[in-house]
């Protein structure tokens, strides 16, 4: 299966972005995570429900301020959890952006493809907090299982929308955002699908953040400067910081798009996911390496058009310099930066959000660089790493997010549709 | 506990938990057509009024029985004074 149009290959269809939604602990909106991005701010803080929990040696997360989910009807909102709420509050932006009703979603040829790291842990706790004590399920709710199922947000999400066709929910950790919008492009350039509503969700719940300090991968030395941390690339990085949130695209066949005169934002035009076996808690770089490539030829591009890289970089000592050592044999020196140093990492929702700010990115002549990125890391290698904001245009970027189980994943992004032959 | 005060709470559980307007929360209230309670509503009712007044509803073949919110306060109260000549015993 290839996002590229060829004459041998089933691929007919080729895959526009038509909408871009966001919920980030900058707040809702893509134009609020747009702002806070450009103006390099930090939505790291202090954490209270970490500091309770023993053992725990982080303290700083990048929370979701409170949202506004009234909107949301209780006979739908009933089975949501946080991060389906993120996701349908999210999801309702990008229609909106992609200029789609509520009636033409509501058809076999349109989708959702979301997903996140697990089911909602917030109702798990609370129901096993009452079958552990109790030894009863007899508090158990109608709506409990709703919210803890694996398909959680995609469920929630396509019982909101009305959508009649594909319900996806892959879970592939912090790849989820990247390969839900992949898979999501399969689908529409396979012509299973005209239009689909696809990326990623997740709620910050102890669990997660516990997950990483056990690993020796969560930063803690900041717990006092929570605007410092974490620091992708960065001499002084010390791991990662847990965050929440949101972020939907809308994907639809170019001729689906074409026909309702829809504001195309740009292409999907490669993605690729691999495996690497070796370590199920460290990607290895030659995966990676191989995940980029397979990806960059899906695309037809050549290396030298890419002129961005958003890294997954999270600010773990062995990830990122993992990451830099395979971008460094894909790409040599092209322009790269990390988003997490500025919202921290928002699991499920990072390949989406990530997506979302590459192509605003492209669209605005802008690279932003990596926040908290002040002495490169010897480890990280001759790679072009952002520090101030550059201005140039760039037509074509790759979006990279490798995950605890050994996933790796990679997508290219084109910002305006163009003739592939003559541009190639 | 009075039956008044078994009312109070059974209908501040309702409004708590299924976001209703407390107007709307009069004894001959259809549960379906007035408040617009659906199956899986009626299994959240029975929890909710179970961990309110530590009774068992769930074998409880009278909540079949149940059409308004007044049908709903009747069975909690019997309920209720069956826990406590119960215990009483």
């Amino acid at each position: 299966m290839s996002l590229r149009r060829t004459e041998n290959h089933i691929s007919q269809q080729r895959v526009a972005v038509t909408g871009l939604g966001a919920v980030t602990p900058f707040g809702c909106g893509v134009p609020t995570m747009w702002q806070a991005l450009g103006e390099g701010r930090s939505a790291v803080r202090h954490c209270p429900m970490l500091a309770e929990i023993e053992g725990l040696r982080t303290t700083v997360a990048a929370s979701v301020p409170e949202v506004d989910a009234q909107w949301i009807g209780r006979r739908k909102r009933r089975y949501m959890s946080k991060m389906s709420i993120y996701a349908t509050i999210a999801a309702h932006e990008a229609m909106q952006m992609a200029g789609l009703t509520p009636e033409q979603l509501q058809d076999v040829r349109a989708g959702v493809c979301v997903g996140s790291t697990t089911g909602s842990t917030i109702e798990t706790e609370s129901l096993f907090c009452n079958v552990l004590k109790e030894r009863s399920i007899e508090g158990m709710k109608s709506t409990h299982f709703f919210k803890i199922m694996n398909n959680s947000c995609a469920a929630n999400l396509a019982q909101a929308l009305g959508v009649r066709g594909r319900v996806l929910a892959p879970s592939a950790a912090c790849a989820t955002g990247t390969i839900a919008i992949g898979l999501a492009a399969e689908s529409i350039a396979l012509g299973k699908q005209d239009v689909m509503i696809c990326g990623g969700a997740d709620e910050l719940h102890v669990l997660t953040v516990g997950v990483f300090d056990t690993l020796e991968a969560s930063s803690r030395a900041y717990n006092d400067r929570p605007d410092l941390t974490p620091r992708p690339f960065d001499r002084d990085r010390d791991g990662i910081v847990c965050g929440e949130g949101a972020g939907l695209v809308v994907l639809e066949s170019l001729e689906h798009a074409r026909a309702r005169e829809a504001n195309i934002l740009g292409e999907v035009c490669g993605f690729a996911v691999n495996s690497s076996p070796e370590d199920i808690a460290n990607p290895g770089s030659e995966s990676m390496v191989e995940c980029m490539l397979t990806a960059l030829e899906e695309s037809g591009c050549r290396k030298e058009q890419i002129g961005y890289l958003s890294a997954h970089a999270t600010g773990t000592i062995r990830g990122d310099t993992a990451e830099c050592e395979a971008v460094e044999q894909v790409f040599g020196d092209v322009p790269v930066s990390s988003l997490k140093g500025h919202m921290g990492h928002t699991m499920a929702a990072c390949g989406a959000l990530e997506f979302i700010a590459t192509l605003l990115m492209l669209h605005n002549g802008v690279l932003l660089p990596t926040r908290n990125l002040r002495e490169p890391d010897e480890t990280c290698g001759r790679l072009n790493l952002l520090t101030n904001i550059e201005h140039r245009q760039v037509e074509v970027a790759m979006s990279n997010n490798f995950a605890l189980g050994g996933v790796n994943s990679a997508v290219v992004i084109r910002r305006s549709i163009c003739d592939r032959q003559r541009d190639n | 506990m009075t039956d008044s005060e078994i009312i109070e709470l059974i209908n501040r559980s309702l409004i708590n938990e299924f976001e209703l307007d407390p107007g709307d929360m009069t004894p001959d209230t259809h549960l379906v057509e007035g408040l617009g309670f659906d199956s899986l509503d009626f299994v959240d009712v029975v929890v909710v009024l179970q961990q309110a007044f530590g009774v068992t509803l769930r074998e409880e073949p009278r909540v079949r029985e149940v059409r308004t919110l007044g049908d709903l306060h009747r069975l909690v109260i019997e309920k209720k004074r069956e826990l406590e000549s119960s215990k009483g015993a």
